[in-house]
């Protein structure tokens, strides 16, 4: 693999492709460096910036969407792998004239100081609170067999793979529990 | 990241022959640590050829009880499963002690036995490293080595496996079932998978150009309560300094792995039958031969101790 990585680049130009994914409900069809992740297709291509990039390497969380349902890091995905996908973004969840209930709660429960993990943070906890629904357990989940319920010990585990450099943790906790109905 | 032509396989068959074609192409299927390797330049495929419509995203029994498990299985599907927590829970618990739920949602059975190791001088491509670049040597043998192998290293690297859902498929017993490029099928334990490093560092484990993971194979299931611990510097998100997969029968035998410790899941069936005599006997049998570090050999107390808290949970259930 090294060896590879020591041979001179070729003159030609790098290889581009056609893609086409749905975001926010709307079609995009795209011809991109195959190079291109989804997370530069929607920032620098659709000039959706509300998905931010932190790390680009999957460690902090800024650039979570969700995609067919489930959130994942668009920093670790290539734009080509996502033909024919839904993809949600912090702007498809709600604008400010129209908020989701965790964008709303967000706000109420100051859930971030400089805001710039805020979009991935939100579409973490969307998406958590729909895993809990859905069943599926975590590293502090006790029983395996029973139902899984939004305490605060779950959310914080789940909620590990987002960064928040600003410390507002317990907040987004609040904020989370909120919209899981109070149950934490 | 270095340029590559994508190519979406429609069949398992097409994607081992597109792979297996030539000496500069690779497999893609979640992605989450291959295209952060392609990044760094570490890993730098000339030709993507992307398995994610090759349909191996089934969970099965199997006709003696057990489970093949398809290649494209996310980490989240597979814990998730009814089957799996009720039978094997070890393997559950094991893959939701790893990486965060954005990575399990995409990342894959299949992709998850090949993670590379995240030794630090591996990820550096300024430094010298027998894994990423044959024969320059390895900084980390003098270098910074707490988080590194203590046992089934080489003086060429000391390099850890760092996953955790392998740690807990080698106490079941798992089998890889892979297709190699002329469309031939082979089943390998996972116990002989991955390679420990000797002189040869840079290949992780068995697997020949073009053959690809089409499934996991769990025998039926081994009974027992079945634990993970995991001791990490944090408490989520973080990669292991020592787990422990172990499965516990009512008699006190068992089985158990070790992760963090190694370049594949540590598993010595001597130290197996240790259990009975506590974590002291098995960890002396476990890791006779370790090589530890001044700075890593802590990992063996550590083992030891995580060990005899999953022996006194099992007694006290």
């Amino acid at each position: 693999m090294s060896s590879r990585a020591q041979t001179p680049a070729k003159a030609s130009p790098p290889p581009t492709m056609p893609v086409s994914f749905t975001v926010n409900g709307k079609k995009a069809d795209l011809k991109l460096d195959t190079r291109t992740t989804l997370l530069d297709a929607l920032r620098e291509h659709l000039k959706l910036t509300g998905t931010k990039k932190g790390c680009d390497h999957g460690q902090c969380g800024a650039c979570t969407v969700i995609v067919n349902g489930e959130r994942i890091n668009s920093c670790l995905s290539l734009a080509m792998q996502h033909q024919g996908d839904e993809v949600t973004t912090i702007e498809g969840l709600g604008m400010p004239d129209d908020l989701h209930p965790m964008q709303a709660a967000f706000v109420k429960h100051d859930g971030y100081q400089c805001g710039y993990c805020t979009p991935g943070q939100i579409c973490s906890a969307v998406s958590v609170l729909k895993e809990i629904e859905a069943n599926i357990p975590s590293h502090v989940t006790g029983d395996l067999t029973s139902r899984m319920r939004p305490t605060n010990m779950e959310m914080r585990e789940r909620m590990s793979g987002n960064i928040c450099r600003c410390g507002a943790y317990s907040n987004i906790a609040d904020a989370m529990a909120e919209v899981a109905g109070g149950k934490a | 990241m270095r340029p590559f032509t994508y190519q979406r396989a429609g069949s398992v068959a097409e994607a081992v022959k597109a792979v297996g074609s030539r000496d500069d192409a690779m497999f893609l299927a979640g992605g989450t640590n291959l295209l952060d390797l392609m990044k760094l330049q570490i890993e730098t495929p000339a030709h993507i050829v992307d398995i994610q419509d090759t349909g191996l995203d089934k969970i099965e029994k199997t006709k003696d009880g057990g489970l093949r498990i398809g290649a494209l299985v996310s980490n989240t599907a597979l814990s998730a499963d009814e089957r799996v927590r009720k039978d094997y829970p070890v393997l559950t618990r094991a893959i939701q002690a790893g990486a965060s739920g954005q990575l399990r949602n995409k990342a894959t059975t299949g992709g998850n036995l090949l993670q590379r190791t995240r030794c630090s001088y591996f990820y550096d491509t300024n430094m010298a490293c027998n894994k990423r670049d044959p024969g320059s040597g390895c900084a980390a043998l003098q270098g910074y080595s707490r988080q590194l192998a203590v046992i089934g290293s080489s003086d060429k690297c000391i390099a850890t496996y760092p996953g955790d859902m392998a740690v807990g498929m080698r106490v079941l017993d798992a089998v890889v079932e892979t297709m190699k490029a002329d469309g031939s099928t082979r089943s390998i334990a996972l116990a002989d998978f991955h390679r420990l490093p000797g002189d040869h560092p840079e290949q992780d484990n068995v697997l020949e150009t073009g053959e690809l993971i089409t499934a996991v194979w769990l025998p039926k299931p081994p009974g027992g309560r079945h634990f993970y611990h995991k001791v990490r510097d944090r408490a989520s998100y973080a990669f292991a300094l020592v787990s422990v997969a172990a499965v516990i029968q009512d008699d006190g035998s068992g089985r158990v792995a070790f992760g963090g410790v190694a370049p594949k899941p540590w598993r010595v069936e001597a130290a197996d039958a240790a259990l009975g005599q506590g974590a002291k006997a098995v960890i002396a049998r476990a890791f006779a031969d370790a090589r530890p570090t001044e700075e890593n050999r802590f990992k063996i107390a550590l083992a030891e101790r995580a060990l005899a808290g999953v022996l006194a949970e099992a007694r006290n259930a």
